[in-house]
């Protein structure tokens, strides 16, 4: 019995140490130029896309964006996402990526922090981090560049404006937000909020901003709570594709949308925010949804794409042109953004694929 | 109703006395509704996990189990949208009954432990789950209307509607309780879990017995998943049953049912789904800030635990 | 028992060398090394869970522990205190949310799996109550510990391999562990001996929390932020740890050792699909059926020993 637990224990570490001094002399002394200049040895730009987490549509068609230029730009392209969208499941991707050899790795973040240092390790070995989507908020430092899918300011604004023509610019509203630490979403809230003070919107009110966490069951709770508490809500706007899908589903259920069974008598209640066409054509096509906003997520993957296959250091105020694309400008603290927000509706929902 | 279900019963009435004090719109029709629409999910998947706990094992990968279901089911829908729902609601059992019968072959022929087999399912079910989805998910338009509609429309009593699919979970409670009450499975199934030893020497099979309950807590997982594509109009593969089996367990344990098996009823498991499922709604009509949510649902499942163990103690 | 350790270690080498023929980037000692501060925390709490599920019982609080007291810790440190008073205070920390669970099943004889149900919910949220969504960031003197090297060895894997050589001989060497290993074994018998069952079920929870203690410090170092949504999940990896290493979740059997072994397994697993671009969808089925594999593996290597004693 002492003989084998002794043997379990050795047995492995042998095997480690036989392994690893043999290869592991080799392995870093070559590592940094291989990751430093791919071009010079001739090999192809390793690019791999490390999104918030798998299954998730939206991220599956930035994806689409890198692969379409994958072959003219010449690089070696690849996905690599968590298995969840927790803060801290894109490290060990991250580190497992760069052991792996790729050059630029282009980062949805799950976290604005918690990626830090091991975003500063990749650096130090020449790898190009670039943020896409979902930036490193107050962390800009920690990456290269950042493309994102239009001006963030401009969102906040855009959603409240087209929440409110469709209310008719008066009445009660709520949000229905995804979880309360996000930072795009609630750099959005934030827009809406200053975007309220103008006179125009005077008539209407925010009553209450509830999280359903981007999760299907609790955005559901959430949005049937809203309908309780506020008998005079007038407009629901969800900036989250989840938490839009679960809100029209509720609203379906309802009855209260405008035309709806139960909306006799009264206006019903206004749905709208982010999301992509794929999820509301259902309920674009029965009315509980007239309008939504999203972009082309395709967009920042092949600027991104571009990027990291030029190997660019960028700064505010460089400009560049992607052929097919057209003209980009750097923007503040490194971001660029990738095109401008596109309002769905009936007209032009089944245009679109994704 | 015995003593442990009436400690949940009082709990639960204390907690809607106290919650409804503070938001009186608690009791709103809308409000019971919402909490309707969340007890037919947990309480299908609670009967299944009921029976595996009462022989003394437990089944972590029924989330897992309803997702890939949820997305299989969402793949047959895409394919033929016009299948008959009874066909759609097989197909879910079916799915769930495979993975079941996966666990409990493993569990029976392997002789592994069950909290060792679905922790592992619970991971490799979850990867074939997005392995099947390829990545996207299904959305509201390959859900037909007809399924949906079971969620919110059925009979209603007092401006309450009693939606089909809360009947279904209803009718598989009252099934479950038929099965464990009156039948020599059910009376197999408490027997195992009491003593295993004196089961066996009484002649029962334990295999046929272990066998039957993790096919039927996977089969049951399995119809939960076409409920849960019915009741929210879309089936991501990551987030469909995510964490699910915790608050399960927790409905489970709470209603008064021993982990470590031979004990439980049917009615303390639902009223402990009732239970969870009125803190849920709760914590969004009371308007408790996101931030101290997780919280206060710690500290309820605690007091319920603590309640209970002090109840038991008391008239002990 | 002592023969359970085997089967990670056999499950461990037919790992390593399928590993390395996967990619040719895995080999890399330094790279294993530094990868290992990633698993630094979970090692730590599974050498503290084998002694909680050996004794019968179960702690899923570990992870909403380590968060709770990496919070409050990076709160103190921003507060101004000293490094050396917040290990201090981020062990007792951890100790004493370890020992609530503890006393909760020993003196209220309430079944742990409910009792860490409903701390695990507690803890994380009293972390989010306080904090909300904003971290807190540590000070540039207290991060870095993943990066520091003794001996060309990251210093978390050292405060691994201590711990380890610490816990191995309390559980195998000490009175104490054999306690433990009884009261897992039977509960009553062991009351009926006058073993001191109480007080050995809340220092075995309290140990946990110690670790969580440990871990959180560790966590707070190598992110620089602390956020109570950190190390989610970590609780099922710990637990699958110290079940592939031979623990039997009834209690009564586990080892150190294989604890040990089981957690090397893991963490090669994983790092090898990962560096040969393995999707995370695969590496989930793969971990799952790991798990069963490796269990089965040892059921089997029972059944052979047993086979081969009796025929001797």
């Amino acid at each position: 019995m002492n003989f084998q637990r002794k043997f379990a224990l050795l047995l492995p570490i042998l095997a480690l140490v036989a392994a690893g001094c043999g290869k592991g002399s080799t392995e870093t002394a070559s590592s940094p130029e291989a990751s430093g200049s791919p071009a010079a040895t001739g090999e192809k730009v390793k690019v791999v896309f490390i999104p918030k987490n798998t299954g998730n549509p939206y991220f599956t068609q930035v994806a689409k964006g890198f692969e379409s230029s994958a072959a003219s730009l010449g690089i070696d392209f690849n996905t690599q996402a968590p298995a969840t969208g927790d803060a801290t499941s894109q490290l060990e991707v991250i580190k497992n990526q760069v052991q792996g050899g790729a050059n630029v790795i282009v980062i949805s973040a799950n976290s604005p922090d918690a990626l830090n240092e091991a975003l500063d390790q990749a650096k130090e070995k020449g790898v190009e981090v670039i943020t896409v989507d979902s930036d490193l908020t107050g962390n800009e430092s920690h990456r290269d560049a950042a493309v994102l899918p239009t001006d963030f300011s401009k969102i906040g604004p855009a959603q409240l404006e087209l929440l409110a023509k469709t209310m008719n610019y008066e009445g009660e509203f709520a949000i229905l937000s995804a979880t309360t630490d996000a930072p795009n979403q609630n750099a959005w809230i934030e827009g809406m909020k200053t975007a309220m003070k103008n006179p125009t919107y005077a008539k209407m009110k925010l009553v209450e901003i509830v999280y359903g966490d981007d999760e299907p069951q609790k955005s559901s709770t959430e949005a049937e709570g809203l309908l309780t508490k506020h008998p005079n809500l007038r407009g629901i706007l969800s900036p989250t594709s989840v938490g839009l899908a679960a809100t029209a589903q509720v609203l379906e259920n309802s009855g209260l949308y405008p035309g709806g069974p139960k909306a006799t008598g009264r206006p019903g209640i206004v749905l709208t925010g982010l999301s992509t066409p794929n999820q509301m054509k259902k309920a674009v096509a029965k009315g509980v949804v007239a309008s939504f906003q999203l972009w082309d997520p395709a967009d920042m993957g092949t600027i991104a794409a571009y990027l990291g296959a030029k190997k660019m250091k960028v700064k505010p105020g460089d400009t560049f042109e992607i052929p097919g694309k057209g003209k980009f400008t750097v923007g503040e603290k490194n971001v660029i953004y990738a095109g401008s927000l596109l309002t769905f509706d009936k007209t032009n929902i089944d245009k679109y694929d994704f | 109703m015995g003593k442990r279900e009436g400690i949940a019963f009082g709990f639960l009435v204390l907690l809607s006395g106290v919650a409804g004090l503070k938001e009186p719109r608690l009791f709103q029709p809308q409000s019971i509704e919402s909490v309707l629409l969340w007890m037919p999910l947990i309480t299908v998947v609670a009967m299944g996990q009921l029976l595996v706990i009462l022989t003394g094992g437990i089944d972590l990968s029924i989330g897992s189990i309803l997702g890939f279901s949820g997305i299989g089911v969402g793949l047959v829908l895409k394919a033929n949208p016009h299948l008959p729902l009874p066909i759609v609601f097989l197909a879910g059992l079916a799915i769930g009954l495979a993975l079941g019968a996966f666990n409990a072959a493993v569990i029976v022929w392997g002789k592994i432990s069950p909290l060792i087999v679905t922790i592992g399912t619970l991971a490799a079910f979850r990867g074939l789950t997005f392995i099947l989805s390829k990545g996207d998910q299904i959305d509201s338009s390959m859900i037909p209307d007809s399924l949906t509609v079971l969620a919110h429309s059925g009979i209603t009593i007092a401006h309450v509607t009693l939606s089909w699919l809360l009947i279904l979970a209803l009718t598989i409670a009252l099934i479950t309780f038929a099965t464990l009450g009156f039948t020599t499975f059910g009376r197999n199934v408490f027997a195992l879990g009491s003593n295993a030893d004196a089961a066996r020497l009484r002649g029962i099979s334990s295999g046929s017995v272990q066998f039957a309950v993790y096919a039927i807590c996977g089969a049951l997982a399995g119809l939960a998943g076409v409920m849960y594509a019915s009741r929210f109009g879309f089936v991501n593969p990551g987030s469909a049953g995510s964490s699910f089996e915790l608050t399960v367990i927790a409905a489970v344990a709470i209603g008064g049912t021993k982990l470590t098996g031979g004990s439980g009823s049917v009615l303390g498991v639902l009223l402990g789904c009732l239970l969870l499922s009125c803190i849920n709604v709760f914590l969004s009509l009371l308007g408790i800030d996101a931030n101290y949510q997780m919280l206060t649902y710690g500290l309820v499942i605690l007091i319920a635990i603590l309640t209970d163990a002090a109840a038991r103690r008391g008239k002990a | 028992m002592k023969d359970r350790p085997i089967v990670p270690a056999v499950l461990l080498v037919i790992g390593t060398i399928l590993a390395s023929r996967l990619s040719p980037h895995f080999l890399d000692i330094h790279y294993l090394l530094d990868t290992s501060t990633l698993y630094a925390e979970t090692g730590l709490m599974a050498l503290a869970m084998t002694f909680v599920i050996i004794s019968g019982n179960i702690d899923l609080s570990v992870g909403s522990n380590l968060v709770l007291t990496a919070c409050l810790s990076a709160k103190l440190l921003a507060a101004g205190w000293g490094i050396p008073s917040v290990v201090v205070a981020a062990c007792l920390m951890g100790t004493c949310f370890g020992a609530i669970n503890g006393w909760l099943v020993a003196k209220l004889k309430l079944p742990s799996f409910l009792v860490t149900l409903g701390t695990m919910a507690i803890y994380r949220g009293i972390a989010q109550a306080m904090l909300g969504p904003a971290s807190v960031k540590l000070p540039k003197a207290f991060t870095g510990l993943d990066q520091l090297l003794w001996f060309k060895i990251p210093v978390p894997f050292l405060i691994f391999l201590f711990a380890t050589l610490v816990t191995g001989l309390i559980l195998h060497r000490t009175v104490f562990g054999r306690w433990v290993f009884s009261i897992g074994t039977s509960e009553r018998a062991s009351t009926y001996s006058g073993l001191p069952v109480d007080r050995t079920k809340i220092i075995v929870f309290a140990l946990s929390g110690l670790m969580c203690g440990i871990g959180a410090l560790l966590i707070d170092s190598r992110l620089g932020v602390a956020r109570h949504d950190l190390a989610r999940g970590i609780e099922l990896d710990v637990i699958t740890v110290v079940v592939v290493g031979g623990a039997a979740i009834t209690g009564g059997k586990g080892s150190t050792l294989g604890t040990v072994l089981a957690l090397f397994l893991v963490m090669l697993v994983r790092t090898a699909m990962g560096v040969a671009n393995v999707k995370a969808e695969y590496q989930l089925t793969v971990i799952g059926g790991l798990l069963i594999l490796a269990v089965l593996a040892g059921n089997l290597g029972q059944l052979f020993n047993r086979r081969s004693a009796a025929r001797r």
